[in-house]
Formats: structure tokens, sequence, C-alpha cells
């Protein structure tokens, strides 16, 4: 696979983040009744689902190379 | 104040009235529970998030030069089309119950209304009858070929709307989650070490 290919397939990944922000702040809402917690809340969330989607890509980069 | 009161420790007192009208409330329209409850911030945020994701799902699973709207939610159970998506897709409300109208005059040979917003693909098994109602509405083949991986996006948008919006349910019903807490015995553990320390 091209470097090309790949960062096309990468733009990709912008449908991600809506996804993530909803999927955050609805799950920080179950949680609190209050904004402020709610939003410190989703943003802890976010980070950790943008990190884990980070590293399966890294581990899947890793495991694809020169395939 | 009603009896359906909860409390939690770092949070307001919430008046969750009657849990069970609001929890209907929240499944016909993202928010309106919380609203009846009013808890208007979370309504806003339930609504907003819910609702943004379901549209641009609709959008992505949208073809307006062929006359193609919100295609990605539709109810269908025939053979070699059951769609579990929409199990999910339905917890959203209101605005995923079209599909079921439309699924139904498809399957009685009626001709589906709105263009077919929300219609599931037409069967394509033998060719095309002229008397079919509905001969113009597109095959399951006609939109994954005319919208490559949006078809599968704006499934995958609007499924996770339906599920947030069961979480939003949950939360009309029963109030926030209370934080995982700490057993006595843990608690009384941890300040013996800090005593030591």
């Amino acid at each position: 696979m091209t470097d090309a290919v790949l960062i096309a397939q990468m733009n990709d990944m912008w449908y991600a983040l809506p996804l993530i922000i909803a999927v955050s702040l609805v799950y920080a809402a179950t949680r609190h009744e209050e904004m402020v917690p709610i939003l410190a809340h989703a943003g802890r969330l976010a980070m950790w689902i943008i990190g884990f989607m980070v590293a399966i890509f890294a581990v899947l980069f890793v495991l694809s190379w020169r395939l | 104040m009603s009896d359906n009161v909860r409390e939690h420790e770092s949070e307001p007192a919430i008046d969750l009235r009657d849990p069970l009208v609001a929890v209907v409330l929240a499944w016909l329209v993202p928010g309106l529970g919380h609203l009846y409850q009013r808890r208007f911030a979370k309504a806003s945020l339930y609504f907003v998030c819910v609702m943004t994701l379901f549209a641009y799902g609709l959008a992505l699973g949208s073809l307006p030069e062929k006359g193609w709207y919100g295609r990605v939610v539709y109810y269908s159970w025939r053979t070699g089309d059951k769609r579990l998506y929409y199990i999910c897709q339905v917890g959203a409300g209101l605005v995923a119950l079209p599909a079921l109208v439309q699924a139904n005059r498809m399957a009685n040979n009626r001709r589906v209304w709105l263009s077919g917003f929300q219609a599931p693909p037409r069967h394509a098994t033998g060719p095309i009858r002229v008397e079919d109602p509905n001969r113009d509405q597109p095959t399951a083949h006609d939109l994954h070929s005319r919208l490559p991986r949006y078809f599968e996006l704006g499934t995958v948008y609007t499924a996770i709307a339906g599920l947030l919006n069961v979480l939003a349910m949950y939360d009309a019903w029963g109030g926030p989650v209370a934080p995982a807490r700490k057993k006595p015995d843990e608690e009384e553990d941890g300040k013996e070490e800090e005593e030591e320390h």
C-alpha cells in the first residue's frame, strides 16, 4: 500500500470525531448531573477513546508492515 | 417535590417526577424526558448529541440527485435482508418510526410515501413487474453501489444515535449513575497507609 492511499484512507477517520464527541458527552451525562463534571468526564473519556484507537492503529500498522 | 428524588454526595438532588412518563418521552424525542423533569441542560445535551448523529447519518445515506433520502434507516425482516441495525436505530424514537410505515406499505404492494424516505430497498428477485408500484425504488445493490461506504457510515451513525438515546432513557428513569465508591474496609486501609507514611 502506498503512502498516498494510506493517507487518503486516514481521512475517513474524521468521521469518527463526531461519534467520539457524542458518545463521550452522552456517557458522561449519565454519570453526573452538573455540566462542569460532565464536560470534564467527557474530555477524559474522549482522550481514552482516541488513545485506544491510536494504539490499535499502531498495532495494525506494525503487523501490516511491508505487506 | 415528588417521592422520586435521587441524591448523591457530590451531586444536587434531582426530582425525577414520574420516571415512567419520563422514559417514554425520552424515547419519543431525545431529551424530552429530561425537559419534563426540568433538567434543561441535560435535555439540550441529549437532544443535540442524538439528533445530530441521527440527522448526519440520514444525510450520509441520501443521494439527492437520485431522489434517495434517509435510506440507511429502514425496517426489513425478509429472507436475506433482516435489518438488525433497525433494533438499534429505533432507540432514537419517533424519527425512526417512518421506517415501519414504509415497510408496511411496501409489503402490502402500496406506493411508499415521501419519495421512499426510510423505505426498505426493493427486493430484487426476478424481473421488475410493471404492476409493482415501487418498481422505481432502489434495490440494496443499488444503494451499496451508489453510496459506497457512506451507506455503512450512515448506518453506524444512526444506530449509535439510537443506542445513545437508550442511555439517555436510563438517565431519565433513575438519574445519573452513582460514582463508584470504595468499600468501607478499603477506605480504612487507605487511611492506615496514609498514617504510616
